[in-house]
């Protein structure tokens, strides 16, 4: 039987706190032109996490809701995020609030320390993550690729971690690839996701044939052009690079080797120069 | 200058400044007209759970944060 699921494609299975996840592409909800839009993205990217926010709600506005509504009816696990939290006690608060709200005790922990780079403040992203781990969060850490700060972060009880490839929302790809291989080769064995930065499927293959584990992406398909059809190019993006990587990729060389072999070339003359 | 009632503080509602009668956090949601709706609570910055919101007094000058679901990357 040679029929590939079209979910896994033969790739193994990704752990997350124990929990199996069937899809190494994790997406944002945000900056989409409509809710539609949005679920059927989610549906193309074959999406099994996304990620949410919390923000300040009106009185009788109960536009929450609606939107909790919305995600539930997608059937996929829900990762609510600290955004825009810029010390510790806001984001520890935050996540306390997302728990109640979304009944998960899952946190895309993001502790900012710059508002144009939107750079993780890496000390008090291991103040935050700390505490939350001893709150029972399974806090999953919006990190750089500082190796440190991910020793750091795996002290204070995460399980995975989240670094950079680029700013968010900039679409760069992967901005510092000797430090992120470097981080995947020193932590083999930890669940690693590329976070932010994603602008292009061919972004995201890279990081996959790298061997992280996973990809979270949002501004570079809710600003697509057309969305569902960006979800779906990312999804084989995603499903190709990880396939890549479970294959082994051949080692690169720096001069020409010929692959039709050169025994029995016509014309061949070991005289001539 | 209007004599305040001495029932009556000011509080800080999503960093709004907003007088009520309410004693606390349960009682203000429910004059605000917030009602059964999804949503969670903090309190000066601390995270009120949503049955401990009847024991949660306030006083003038309280900051207090109602969020809900939204969308988020």
């Amino acid at each position: 039987m040679n029929a590939i699921n079209p979910r896994s494609a033969g790739t193994s299975a990704l752990s997350l706190y124990g929990v199996d996840v069937d899809s190494r592409l994790l997406l944002g909800t945000a900056r989409f032109p409509s809710p539609q839009i949005m679920s059927d993205a989610v549906k193309a990217a074959r999406a099994a996490i996304v990620t949410v926010s919390v923000r300040r709600e009106a009185a009788r506005a109960n536009t929450g809701q609606q939107f909790f509504e919305l995600i539930k009816a997608l059937g996929v696990r829900v990762m609510p995020n600290t955004a825009g939290c810029r010390t510790p006690k806001e984001a520890i608060t935050t996540a306390q609030m997302a728990r109640e709200l979304f009944e998960s005790d899952w946190i895309k922990l993001e502790v900012i320390g710059n508002d144009d780079t939107l750079q993780p403040d890496l000390f008090g992203l291991v103040e935050a993550a700390a505490v939350l781990c001893r709150d029972g969060f399974k806090v999953f850490p919006y990190t750089t690729e500082d190796l440190v700060a991910a020793e750091r972060l795996l002290a204070a009880g995460c399980e995975v971690l989240m670094p950079w490839g680029a700013p968010i929302g900039s679409g760069r790809g992967l901005a510092n690839p000797y430090a992120l291989k470097s981080l995947r080769r020193y932590f083999a064995k930890v669940p690693l996701i590329i976070d932010a930065g994603i602008g292009a499927p061919s972004h995201a293959v890279t990081a996959m044939e790298m061997g992280f584990d996973a990809v979270l992406l949002n501004t570079s398909v809710a600003a697509a052009a057309d969305p569902v059809r960006m979800a779906l190019a990312f999804a084989g993006a995603v499903q190709a690079g990880r396939m890549a990587f479970e294959a082994g990729l051949m080692e690169r060389r720096d001069m020409a080797a010929p692959s039709t072999p050169v025994a029995g070339t016509p014309f061949f003359d070991l005289e001539r120069p | 200058m209007q004599p305040a009632s001495s029932k009556r503080a000011s509080v800080l509602v999503n960093g709004k400044p907003t007088v009520t009668e309410a004693l606390t956090l349960a009682e203000l949601l429910s004059e605000l007209g917030y009602g059964e709706g999804h949503f969670a609570t903090a309190l000066n910055g601390a995270f009120v759970p949503r049955a401990a919101r009847t024991q949660a007094r306030l006083a003038p000058q309280d900051r207090i944060e109602i969020v809900a679901p939204r969308q988020g990357g």
